[in-house]
């Protein structure tokens, strides 16, 4: 087999083990509760019979290890179990979700990641200048702001005092037609684009900056390339490892930002459903959102770390 | 040693000394009290109300000043935590080496591949949202972020002759973590916890936010956010006072760290 293939190979594997021992974690930590999860869930004042049937409906009595495979089991086979508070199947419900939640992260990313590199670009061209200096600023202002602000503050100003959009998603619909469903979304994907963009900004800059500051550099200048050529042919090849890094890293930051964001414009995703039934305490659906979402951001992280094998020669065939 | 304090340093240090004064003295400068009905529904500002009324008629300068008390003293007691663990099993990690280092390390992986948010959300699904727990949660899952870090610096620190000489000499892992190494690690992990105080302010208000975190009638600034959102959608912006607050005090407190960066890791400028 290709020494490639084989890496590859390992890496998915790799992952794969991460993601099995990541479902253990979920499933423990809804079990570390002190006393009895039936108690927590219906309260003080639930009565003898109540408790009993949710001890026996969520399999309480049965030994955890048990459960844990009964569980896992029914995952692999796409089984996710029953939400506790509504009865419905969870699969179902949380596809369509998950479908709204990368409609959303799907369209952000595809705004946010080309700025982000012009403008990192930017900031290398004139770098110690006033573009790279504001860049720099923003990127410290941004990461000090939590995600709701910048929504509010988007909400409160574009939203109800100007009219250009609808504050809220409410417009979304699954039978609307694409356009409809672009301008319901409008205002959540400025806001998601703006949470990463700066960071993602600033480490395409330093990633660029190091290519920009090797020996090769210095030498293809000196040999009277033109800048554009010096990038082209070897600065670029050399930053597809790093940048691809850099945005994977900030796609699954996306992930995370979605599940604010989704609450503040009231969007039908996956954040808002698990939001939703963490205030419920619905067990099952929770350890369901929390696998899935972990799921996305181990696997954006793989394909950074598969990317920069395949990007790199002495990566590819380690010695 | 003023003189040398850069302008934004000395900005962040202003804005920092005074969010904790107020977070002390709230009980004192807070013109009404926390959960006291005052006026009507959203009320705009005005001289008695100098921030308007919340969404049920409270003073909001008034719920600002006890919020923000709630979410200093959470952050505060959350990084204790986190760096206490953080640090002392990374030096640990560091200095035992073998299989102890492994099975930390590796479980710290398996936790940082999870979004700490998420993580959080999983374990309060289950347990009750009480301060001590919240305090617990965020302080365990941030500790694994302190942990790389203090690893990282403590075993290049390990490899020190004098560490060598304190095992040599017979002593035990108590002596080498708290005597060698910590004097030595001090300074990158008093600047990152500036950064991790913000964590921790961004991640109690997240929550809150989310109504996962501090349960009204107290405050804190995430869930005053989530109070006054409604009024956003009649162009009342109450909901903006506190995340203006969350958003200065992060800033504040991010240009102090980078000073104290700055400072211990340049040469010139040196302790």
């Amino acid at each position: 087999m290709a020494p490639i293939l084989k890496l590859i190979a390992q890496r998915v594997a790799l992952g794969l083990l991460l993601l099995f021992m990541v479902s253990v974690l979920i499933f423990i930590g809804t079990l570390i509760l002190p006393g009895d999860v039936a108690q927590s869930i219906l309260g003080q004042s639930a009565t003898p019979e109540a408790l009993a049937n949710l001890r026996r409906d969520l399999g309480l009595n049965d030994p955890p290890v048990q459960r844990y495979f009964a569980w896992l089991g029914g995952v692999l086979q796409g089984d996710l179990g029953t939400a506790l508070t509504s009865g419905q199947d969870i699969a179902s419900v949380m596809w369509a979700r998950l479908g709204n939640t990368l409609f959303l992260a799907f369209w952000a990313a595809a705004i946010s990641v080309p700025l982000a590199i012009f403008l990192g670009l930017l900031a290398v061209r004139y770098r110690d200048r006033w573009p790279d200096k504001l860049i720099s600023g923003v990127t410290l202002a941004s990461i000090s702001v939590p995600e709701f602000l910048i929504a509010y503050v988007l909400m409160f100003f574009i939203g109800v005092k100007l009219r250009w959009l609808n504050p809220t998603a409410i417009g979304f619909r699954p039978d609307a037609d694409v356009f409809t469903k672009l301008e319901a979304i409008a205002l959540p994907v400025a806001v998601l684009t703006l949470v990463v963009l700066a960071h993602m900004m600033r480490m395409t800059r330093a990633a660029i900056l190091n290519v920009m500051q090797s020996a090769y550099i210095e030498t293809a200048e000196l040999k009277g390339l033109t800048l554009f050529s010096v990038i082209w042919r070897h600065a670029f090849p050399n930053s597809i490892a790093p940048v691809v890094n850099v945005v994977m890293l900030n796609l699954a930051y996306l992930v995370v930002g979605v599940v604010v964001i989704e609450v503040v414009f009231v969007y039908p995703g996956m954040g808002q459903y698990l939001v939703d039934h963490v205030s419920k305490r619905d067990v099952p659906v929770v350890q369901a959102c929390g696998l899935v979402f972990a799921a996305v951001y181990i696997g954006l992280n793989l394909i950074a770390d598969i990317v920069s094998i395949v990007s790199n020669p002495r990566l590819r065939h380690p010695k | 040693m003023i003189r040398n304090i850069p302008l934004a340093a000395m900005v962040g240090l202003m804005f920092t000394g005074l969010y904790f004064a107020m977070a002390i003295l709230a009980p004192w400068i807070a013109p009404y009290g926390m959960a006291e009905i005052v006026g009507d529904v959203w009320e705009p500002s005005s001289p008695e109300h100098l921030l308007g009324t919340d969404n049920i008629g409270r003073d909001l300068l008034t719920r600002m000043i006890y919020g923000g008390r709630t979410t200093i003293f959470i952050a505060t007691v959350a990084t204790l935590i986190s760096f206490c663990t953080g640090s002392i099993l990374g030096f640990w990690a560091a200095v035992a080496g073998g299989w102890v280092d492994q099975l930390l390390s590796r479980f710290v992986d398996l936790v940082m591949s999870i979004p700490s948010l998420i993580l959080a959300l999983v374990i309060l699904s289950v347990m009750p949202v009480t301060v001590p727990v919240l305090v617990v949660v965020m302080g365990v899952l941030d500790s694994t972020r302190v942990f790389r870090l203090s690893r990282a610096v403590a075993v290049d620190i390990t490899v020190m002759d004098y560490v060598e000489a304190a095992k040599l000499r017979g002593e035990g892992y108590r002596w080498v973590i708290f005597r060698e190494i910590l004097p030595n690690a001090l300074s990158p992990l008093v600047a990152e916890m500036g950064l991790r105080f913000i964590f921790m302010v961004l991640f109690i208000s997240t929550l809150s936010f989310l109504g996962l975190g501090i349960q009204p009638p107290e405050a804190d600034w995430g869930g005053i956010v989530k109070e006054n959102a409604d009024g956003i959608n009649y162009g009342i912006g109450a909901a903006l006072y506190p995340a203006v607050a969350i958003a200065t005090l992060a800033i504040s407190v991010n240009l102090v760290a980078d000073w104290v960066l700055n400072r211990t890791t340049s040469l010139k400028g040196g302790r």
